[in-house]
């Protein structure tokens, strides 16, 4: 299925991108290219800088040296709102939900950007604030179906289970319609129905809404049979890059994930 | 059986987009609109309009100006009384120096002139957090608090400290009556709760939600920081500025800056905390609390002590109370007299069944 | 120029007072997290106990020690009944406690024992003697004394002690401190049985310095400043912060005072340590923190 799919022109260009926290070296010259349509998955074992290259691509880390190539505009360092504004979403590895509010809730605010009145006419509620609040409304029950949150769309997060924690979170990113989707181990922590339903879910985002994925991931298994391509990062370097048979035979990547000697 | 929402369908986003979705829910409201504006100022005498209406009603709409900031947006703020101060000076001023200002403009521009404040104060909360944050609102408390005492243009040379709110004339209508301050104070903290609550169901709300829950995922989505922390305590300063011109106006008629102390920010703090921090209806649950807490407290301890207690050990009950509930709300119930009253109207929609 | 140095000194032994309650904040938010805004009541507590407990007629030391006992069982209680229950929640919330908490404290001291205003002589004389023509209070030197015994006493305890080096642990690190075995519960208590012993001391030394009386709460307000300047974790920062807020508050309110009318000295250091907040977000001695998502 991979094969058949049409990829589109570069959506993304990493360009020998570093990154130290003190003296830790997070991310050492990393380059890679994303497709338009493309669903990448960059695995790598604990520790091997995924999180960090997600934060570099939407701004929340600056990496001291490379750029990032987004949409054809090259930058040192975006700020995320301005990652947010040129239709990059994101998810996180660790739960950023915002407790306090609904399931509805959370998915309309992940639709802020697109919401334009302002707080005026929000505060006389007739007018401009009612039609966009109802017509966004329509949108974010779209994304409640498709991901089948229904029945729970006005229960507060915080009192969910992990796993409807984890598709909340990515219905809110949904909720901007991004062009660029980067999924932060959405199926860390999940049991095997769980994982195959988050699957199933991130493909039918590629393919239904042409969305580009990026998907990061320790355990191999799962993302070698729904990625077009699979980019290895090791200690901070990457080690391989490649379709996922090509990933699965690369020696560096077998040492990586089996140690030496065996 | 009667608070059901069984056979309520809603066919429409608008209709499930309304303030209060279940019908139950407007009717009562509507009765307690009607029992305010068409039964009290019939039935009530001029102790309980000045002493506690009036406050009563003042004191929701302050602390919902600071549920705004510290319930929704989620900025701590230990200063709320200093823009009350700025509100209530700001108003004299208006209609002191410039001739024939309506009083409704000058509290408009009370509020306006305290939401300035409130933006320059709130410019820290774009580098620190939580504490230090809290610690910068004190600054404001203690500086607005020593500008009205020390530059004697704001009393306008009152040699007291001591103002004296100008009459209020609406076309030829003067509020001079217990009776009539209540209904005027009323109007203006319906409309206004009115909005707050428009706010708060709308992006402008959520926005500032999103910032109190989790920043980082906030920016994330594209949630302007600066604009949105500024926007919070901008408009909570507005409510918060009108607040202390309604006290100076509308409760008091005299008024010194002393009335705006530390104490007054952390009884708007408790009223928030008890009332529910995160809702439009708390601010009116712990403010009336805070209002008639005492009053009853009174009414118990002279009773049960027939009258031995003096009233230095009264006011210390009375604190030490307070204090209790506090850490007792936040312990148990940290959303409140509001949580509990929506726990209770779903215990009602089951009546009579278990379950 | 003498003048100056002499305004000079006297600030610096007032921000060591400044420092003695800054420290009994740090103590706590360092093992626990919590910003004890309830210090300030802690510090009125154990002067309004000392003091009613020396009227009964108690000798001077028995008096400290009965006192001592009552902060210890305080700060005990507070930590089981108020923060236990409290654990995992935001800090803002714990923060909100220790307000209602405060006015709880300051209630409850009043309560039992009285709310008129004590004096309090610990036997010291505050007459200024004369050092190469600048004044210097000895009292104040009496105090400063106290301080650096009192912040050299703690060093020893946190870095000599069993029980010590457990807090430091813990202030590291909970889950890590617990998992290899700290007893996270009974560091807390002994925290907070700390805090009181260090609200003692200043309570004795701000008390006879203002007397015994409802005002000696709004020393938490002078804290504040301090502990932004120094960071909330600091023990060294508390003292340094301490002197810098002392100094030139002092140094603000005799020459730049005058020009606006004085009274300058209740926002001054909010407003010293906001400007530096607004350089160093951490304070001066803070940690810095890397937000990881």
């Amino acid at each position: 299925m991979a094969e058949s799919r049409h990829l589109g022109d570069i959506i993304l260009k990493i360009d020998h991108i570093s990154l130290s926290f003190g003296g830790i070296k997070a991310l050492v010259d990393i380059s890679f290219q994303v497709r338009r349509g493309e669903f990448l998955a960059i695995i790598g074992p604990n520790g091997a800088g995924k999180s960090s290259m997600l934060n570099v691509i939407n701004g929340v880390y600056h990496p001291q040296t490379g750029t990032v190539t987004y949409k054809g505009e090259t930058r040192h360092h975006m700020p995320p709102h301005r990652a947010a504004e040129l239709g990059i979403g994101r998810t996180f590895q660790n739960i950023a939900l915002f407790k306090g509010m609904t399931v509805l809730d959370n998915i309309k605010t992940g639709r802020s950007l697109k919401i334009k009145p302002n707080f005026l006419m929000n505060a006389i509620w007739f007018g401009p604030a009612r039609r966009e609040e109802l017509e966004h409304r329509r949108k974010v029950e779209e994304i409640i179906d498709f991901l089948r949150l229904e029945d729970i769309r006005r229960t507060p997060v915080g009192m969910l289970p992990y796993g409807l924690q984890k598709r909340v979170e990515l219905g809110r990113a949904l909720a901007a319609e991004p062009d660029l989707l980067l999924l932060d181990e959405p199926m860390a922590g999940m049991n095997i129905e769980e994982k195959q339903a988050m699957c199933r879910f991130a493909l039918d985002v590629n393919d239904e809404f042409g969305t580009t994925v990026v998907l990061i991931e320790h355990d191999m298994g799962v993302v070698m049979d729904i990625s077009d391509r699979v980019v290895v990062l090791d200690y901070g370097r990457k080690i391989a890059d490649g379709t996922p048979d090509e990933v699965r035979q690369n020696p560096e990547v077998i040492k990586a994930y089996l140690g030496v000697g065996h | 059986m009667i608070y059901r929402e069984t056979g309520q369908y809603k066919s429409n986003y608008g209709a499930d987009e309304q303030i209060f979705p279940i019908r139950q829910d407007r009717i009562g409201v509507m009765i307690i609109l009607a029992l305010a504006y068409l039964v009290v100022p019939f039935i009530g005498n001029d102790y309980w309009f000045s002493a506690i209406l009036i406050p009563f009603l003042v004191l929701s709409l302050a602390a919902i100006g600071l549920n705004l900031l510290t319930g929704y947006a989620g900025q701590l703020s230990l200063g709320s009384a200093g823009f009350m101060a700025v509100g209530a000076f700001a108003a004299y001023n208006f209609m002191l120096r410039i001739e024939g200002m309506p009083f409704l403009l000058g509290f408009i521009l009370a509020g306006l002139s305290a939401a300035a404040v409130g933006i320059v104060f709130g410019l820290p909360s774009l580098r620190v957090k939580g504490f230090y944050l809290a610690a910068a609102t004190l600054a404001s408390q203690f500086f607005i608090e020593w500008v009205l005492t020390k530059f004697p243009w704001f009393t306008n040379y009152s040699a007291s400290g001591v103002i004296t709110a100008q009459k209020m004339v609406l076309f030829g209508y003067a509020f001079d009556t217990p009776v009539s301050r209540y209904v005027l104070t009323l109007v203006i903290v319906t409309l206004l709760a009115l909005v707050a609550k428009n706010l708060v169901r709308t992006r402008t709300g959520r926005d500032w939600m999103a910032i109190r829950d989790m920043d980082v995922a906030a920016e994330v989505i594209g949630i302007p920081m600066l604009k949105t922390k500024l926007l919070a305590f901008a408009i909570s300063s507005f409510y918060l500025g009108v607040a202390g011109a309604l006290w100076a106006y509308c409760y008091l008629g005299t008024v010194e800056p002393q009335a705006f102390e530390l104490t007054r920010s952390f009884q708007l703090l408790f009223i928030i905390i008890i009332g529910g921090m995160g809702t439009i209806v708390g601010a009116f649950f712990g403010a009336a609390f805070i209002v008639f807490f005492p009053i009853f407290l009174n009414l118990f301890t002279s009773t049960v002590f027939a009258g031995q207690l003096d009233p230095g050990m009264l006011s210390h009950l009375e604190q030490f109370v307070f204090g209790s509930l506090i850490i007792f709300f936040l312990i148990v119930e940290p959303l409140g007299l509001a949580r509990l009253w929506q726990l209770g109207k779903q215990k009602l929609r089951l009546w009579p069944f278990p379950h | 120029m003498l003048f100056f140095i002499e305004v000079l000194i006297g600030g610096l032994l007032a921000g060591v007072m400044y420092s003695l309650v800054a420290l009994g904040f740090v103590l706590i938010y360092k093992a626990s997290g919590v910003l004890n805004f309830a210090q300030g009541s802690m510090v009125l507590f154990a002067a309004l106990s000392f003091v009613s407990i020396l009227a009964m007629g108690v000798p001077f030391w028995l008096a400290l020690l009965l006192t001592l006992a009552i902060m210890v069982l305080l700060g005990v209680v507070i930590e089981k009944v108020v923060l236990r229950p409290l654990v995992n929640q935001p800090q803002i919330t714990l923060f909100m406690a220790t307000i209602g908490l405060s006015i709880l404290i300051e209630a409850l001291g009043q309560m039992i024992w009285g709310s008129q205003v004590h004096g309090l002589d610990l036997g010291i004389n505050d007459i200024p003697f004369n050092f190469y023509g600048v004044f210097i209070s000895q009292f104040d030197l009496f105090a400063a004394g106290c301080a650096a015994v009192l912040v050299a006493g703690l060093s020893l305890f946190f870095h000599k002690t069993k029980i010590g080096r457990a807090l430091r642990a813990v202030a590291d690190d909970h889950q890590a401190a617990m998992s290899v075995g700290i007893p996270l519960k009974h560091v807390w208590t002994v925290v907070w049985a700390a805090a009181g012993f260090v609200a003692l001391v200043a309570g004795l030394l701000w008390g006879s310095r203002l007397g015994v009386q409802f005002a000696l709460t709004l020393v938490v307000l002078k804290a504040l400043p301090v502990l932004i300047l120094g960071g909330f974790t600091s023990v060294p920062g508390a003292i340094v912060g301490g002197l810098i807020i002392g100094a030139t508050e002092k140094l603000a309110e005799v020459f730049i005072g005058p020009y606006f009318g004085g009274g300058i000295e209740n926002w001054f250091p909010y407003a010293l340590a906001l400007v530096f907040l607004l350089i160093r977000p951490d304070g001066l001695f803070g940690e810095k923190h890397i937000e990881r998502v």
